[in-house]
């Protein structure tokens, strides 16, 4: 098996991350954010880089416990918010979710995340206005990759600091800044049933699809490639396949064009166009 | 005879010329009261980097009677100046530029020869590609410009070394990528290790000087620097924040080295154009 090393320079990450969440809440006008803390690692790492980059006080920390939530997972994000000196609130969403859960008894488990995830989009929005806050994504580079979100729920961002660190990476990233350690050492969950862990459900675990994705996005490997330096051809598949049937999470609604300049194809401008 | 060179490591506003231009007037007079006579600016200072749509509108032409070069022409009468903008020619064809002035006086505009369109990268989508590699004559010697990707290949330098340049000022807008367990970015350690090579190869000083700041997720990871003709390291700003860098560069240093190290003067060009001209005549180019 091919030896692929994913170590990053924490240093330089911590640098360039906090530099960046600066730049880009301050250049358009703000100074404060609001960040949805769900006890794992991924927010508590955004948390702590915004912290880091704004001061405590400009962090506005928002737990979203559903009545199904494990209260392990309200109690880890207690402990980051204590360690961090960030403001807190706590909105439960179960009121907000539940009449629409209750509509079908058979609602699928897919379906219930997908609208807890998207009331917590509702949650956060609205606390970025009240805090007059951008919203800090929490998504790291393999969930995105593979489309392990809720289209328009947990995707929901204005910047998104660690988007383009694996989740072996961010784990890195989080010792580095001495996050505290129950957050470090838990397996991974998005919380949204009891029991639930993502590794169990995406059927690999993230140490091996960090590495195959690497070689892949990053390193340009074939698939083929993959395969003779050691990785088995039905995981390369389906990570393969996962990637692509998630290219539109990663996607602005695609416009019909029929004038001469349309916005997604040639009315080109970044986001920090005249700032 | 000494140089007293500033590398201006900036930020920009991304299309805003105006407040760009406030910017430059600014470093150049804190450049002015550290005594520089030659101050340079990063690719692309007047204008920001990722253009894209805006290239047309934030265009200028590098003359006396233009808003924005009015004022910087004025400050080179006291300090030579070397600007990043889009130049737009009279066909209305734009080009990402680099100026240098002096005494009141366009001394030299450089287009940029290569536009990287690939990767992150679009240049080529949205500019027009630069035809010629000149050096000039300043009154600190004889000087070449080139932008960012024009340096990533190896003929530019090589050209402007002929044509009798002791001085390089790169410029760049050069987005840090490539994390990993190094010290610094792939990008970064792949230019210092070319940028150095240069000075070492040709036995010329080198300058690069790179922006910081960000532009949506890109980073520009600035380490603007100096070598001196021997490959050795002058002085280097920080990585990732502002910084004006002044340094003095001992321009005599270019006879102490290449009395020991005569490697121009056995430069042996018409061998290399007999053997360029064969290549380029044959089936084989670019193999």
């Amino acid at each position: 098996m091919l030896n692929v090393d994913l170590t990053i320079n924490c240093d330089l990450a911590r640098r360039v991350l906090t530099s960046f969440i600066r730049s880009e809440v301050t250049r358009v006008g703000f100074r404060r954010v609001v960040i949805g803390l769900s006890g794992g690692i991924d927010s508590a790492l955004s948390c702590a880089l915004a912290a880091e980059a704004l001061g405590p006080e400009n962090v506005l920390a928002v737990c979203m416990p559903y009545r199904e939530s494990s209260s392990e997972s309200l109690e880890h994000a207690r402990l980051l918010i204590e360690q961090l000196g960030v403001p807190t609130i706590t909105i439960e969403i179960t009121d907000m979710a539940e009449p629409l859960i209750r509509r079908d008894p058979a609602m699928s488990k897919v379906r219930k995340g997908n609208i807890l995830a998207r009331a917590r989009m509702i949650v956060l929005y609205d606390q970025s206005e009240a805090f007059q806050g951008l919203v800090v994504g929490t998504g790291n580079k393999t969930e995105i990759l593979l489309g392990y979100t809720t289209l328009w729920g947990d995707m929901a961002a204005a910047i998104n600091p660690i988007g383009d660190l694996y989740k072996t990476q961010v784990r890195q990233l989080a010792r580095a800044m001495n996050l505290p350690r129950p957050i470090l050492e838990k397996p991974p969950s998005a919380d949204l049933w009891i029991g639930q862990t993502d590794e169990d459900e995406l059927g690999f675990t993230y140490a091996e699809a960090d590495k195959l994705l690497y070689l892949l996005v990053d390193q340009r490997y074939s698939p083929e490639e993959c395969i003779a330096a050691g990785f088995d051809r039905g995981f390369v598949e389906r990570v393969l396949n996962r990637v692509r049937r998630n290219q539109f999470k990663r996607m602005m609604p695609i416009i019909a064009k029929v004038s001469n300049r349309t916005v997604g194809y040639d009315f080109l401008y970044l986001r920090d166009w005249g700032t | 005879m000494e140089l007293k060179l500033a590398l201006v490591q900036m930020t920009t506003q991304l299309g805003n010329v105006a407040a760009n231009l406030e910017k430059h007037l600014y470093f150049i007079e804190q450049a002015r009261k550290q005594g520089a006579g030659l101050v340079v600016f990063p690719e692309l200072s007047l204008t920001g980097y990722v253009l894209q749509d805006l290239a047309p509108t934030v265009a200028h032409r590098p003359t006396e009677d233009d808003p924005i070069f009015r004022p910087l022409l004025e400050a080179s009468h006291e300090l030579d100046l070397m600007v990043g903008f889009v130049d737009e020619d009279l066909r209305h064809r734009f080009y990402i530029a680099s100026a240098y002035l002096s005494g009141g006086r366009v001394i030299h505009v450089h287009h940029k020869v290569y536009l990287p369109t690939y990767g992150l990268f679009d240049e080529g989508r949205f500019f027009a590609w630069g035809d010629s590699i000149r050096a000039f004559d300043t009154r600190f010697g004889r000087v070449g410009m080139l932008i960012c990707e024009d340096f990533w290949h190896a003929s530019p330098p090589y050209l402007l070394w002929l044509d009798g340049a002791d001085l390089l000022l790169l410029s760049s807008a050069s987005p840090g990528r490539g994390l990993n367990h190094g010290e610094k970015f792939e990008s970064t350690r792949w230019v210092e290790q070319v940028t150095r090579s240069y000075a070492s190869l040709f036995t010329i000083f080198v300058a690069h000087v790179n922006r910081v700041g960000y532009e949506d997720g890109l980073n520009f990871w600035g380490g603007s620097v100096i070598f001196d003709p021997r490959g050795e390291m002058v002085a280097q700003a920080p990585y990732h924040e502002e910084a004006l860098l002044v340094s003095s560069l001992d321009l005599n240093l270019l006879k102490r080295v290449r009395a020991r190290l005569p490697l121009l003067r056995d430069e042996r060009t018409a061998l290399v154009q007999r053997e360029l001209m064969r290549i380029l005549q044959s089936e084989r180019t670019l193999g």
